[in-house]
């Protein structure tokens, strides 16, 4: 019963995923795009746990932790660069 | 020199040390030293960056309050969901809040609560600290949204904060 | 497995991913782009922190013990959710993106 709900849970996320991949490209502004980026890897996150919940192991975990801390702050950084024209001042 | 030894903020110390014992593999003893480490350091590094330390009295009101603000995130999701899947355009409004806390902390617990309950995202904070702009999703009027964040949040964090 | 661990991880999963793709639907769907702020810094909130709870009793179920990397991931995401919501939105109002129409009050920039 799991396997049957685990698969259309990832097809619902890659669905999400690519309807951010659809803003990411249509834009129409910069911070759409970043704020589509952030989505994505907020997406990426819940499919290295699905994954992980399919194969049975722990391990991605620590892949999906990374992923997390660096792309909030990826996502700061480029909201930053916008609102200022420069990173690290 | 004394103060270069020490835990300027025992809180956020303890907090890093913690961290660090669940991000390692089990407790042992490498990973106590290296957190005992990183929670002298990081305090220490970041001391300018921080306001001055809050009248943060009550402390122990915080899980009840994290409580309500978790049962309210779930709830008025499945209301933006609704929102979101209905064919009706919705009614955005931009409201200006006028804050009666006043320590930075404080203001930025409220704002971070505003943004992770559905509806409504925080936008800014004024120079003066006294108005917060609000980003409201669907709202009949301003002073709506007003009243239900002054009730449901400021009033509780008010008592933790005085 | 107990039957009742496997209903729950299944409806945490399905609501999960409800939740991520509703959020999308939001990003892509919502007329501008302090609408679609909403969509992703909630919705997919939530979504994740469903499917990090399933993989919580998951693990647990199985007698692997309480995942600790999963509660930390779900609080980080939820402390720095609102933070990157509330810098692109300052961003947006910096660079002065258009609203729709019906939108009532103004945003500023200082």
């Amino acid at each position: 019963m799991i396997t049957v709900t685990l698969y259309i849970t990832i097809a619902m996320v890659i669905l999400a995923a690519l309807l951010n991949v659809y803003r990411l490209i249509k834009g129409p502004d910069a911070p759409d795009r970043v704020l589509a980026l952030d989505t994505l890897y907020i997406n990426a996150i819940a499919l290295i746990i699905l994954l992980g919940i399919t194969l049975g192991t722990r391990m991605y975990l620590e892949a999906a932790l990374l992923i997390a801390v660096m792309g909030f702050v990826g996502t700061v950084a480029m909201a930053k660069y916008l609102k200022r024209g420069s990173v690290i001042e | 020199m004394l103060d270069r030894l020490s835990f300027p903020q025992p809180w956020l110390s303890l907090i890093l040390f913690t961290t660090w014992q669940m991000l390692s593999d089990g407790v042992s003893g490498g990973s106590i030293v290296l957190g005992l480490i990183l929670a002298w350091l990081i305090p220490q590094l970041t001391a300018g960056f921080w306001p001055e330390r809050p009248a943060f009295v009550k402390a122990w009101r915080m899980p009840a309050y994290l409580a309500i603000v978790l049962k309210d995130i779930v709830v008025a999701s499945f209301s933006v969901a609704r929102l979101i899947l209905s064919p009706r355009q919705p009614r955005p409004i931009f409201v200006c809040y006028p804050l009666k806390l006043e320590h930075p902390l404080a203001i930025s617990m409220l704002a971070s609560t505003i943004s992770l309950t559905p509806g409504t995202v925080s936008a800014d904070v004024s120079d003066d600290n006294k108005t917060l702009l609000i980003h409201a999703l669907d709202a009949g009027s301003d002073q709506e949204v007003i009243d239900a964040i002054h009730n449901r949040y400021e009033k509780l964090l008010m008592e933790m904060f005085q | 497995m107990s039957p009742i661990a496997e209903t729950l991880i299944s409806a945490l999963l399905l609501l999960g991913g409800a939740f991520t793709l509703i959020g999308a639907i939001g990003l892509a769907r919502l007329p501008d782009f302090f609408t679609r702020l909403h969509g992703p810094t909630k919705a997919t909130t939530v979504g994740v922190g469903a499917i990090m709870l399933s993989s919580v009793i998951y693990f647990s179920a199985r007698g692997e013990g309480v995942g600790i990397a999963e509660i930390l991931i779900t609080v980080f995401l939820f402390m720095t959710a609102p933070v990157s919501a509330n810098i692109l939105a300052k961003a947006a109002m910096h660079i002065g993106v258009s609203t729709m129409v019906e939108t009532e009050g103004k945003p500023w920039d200082q």
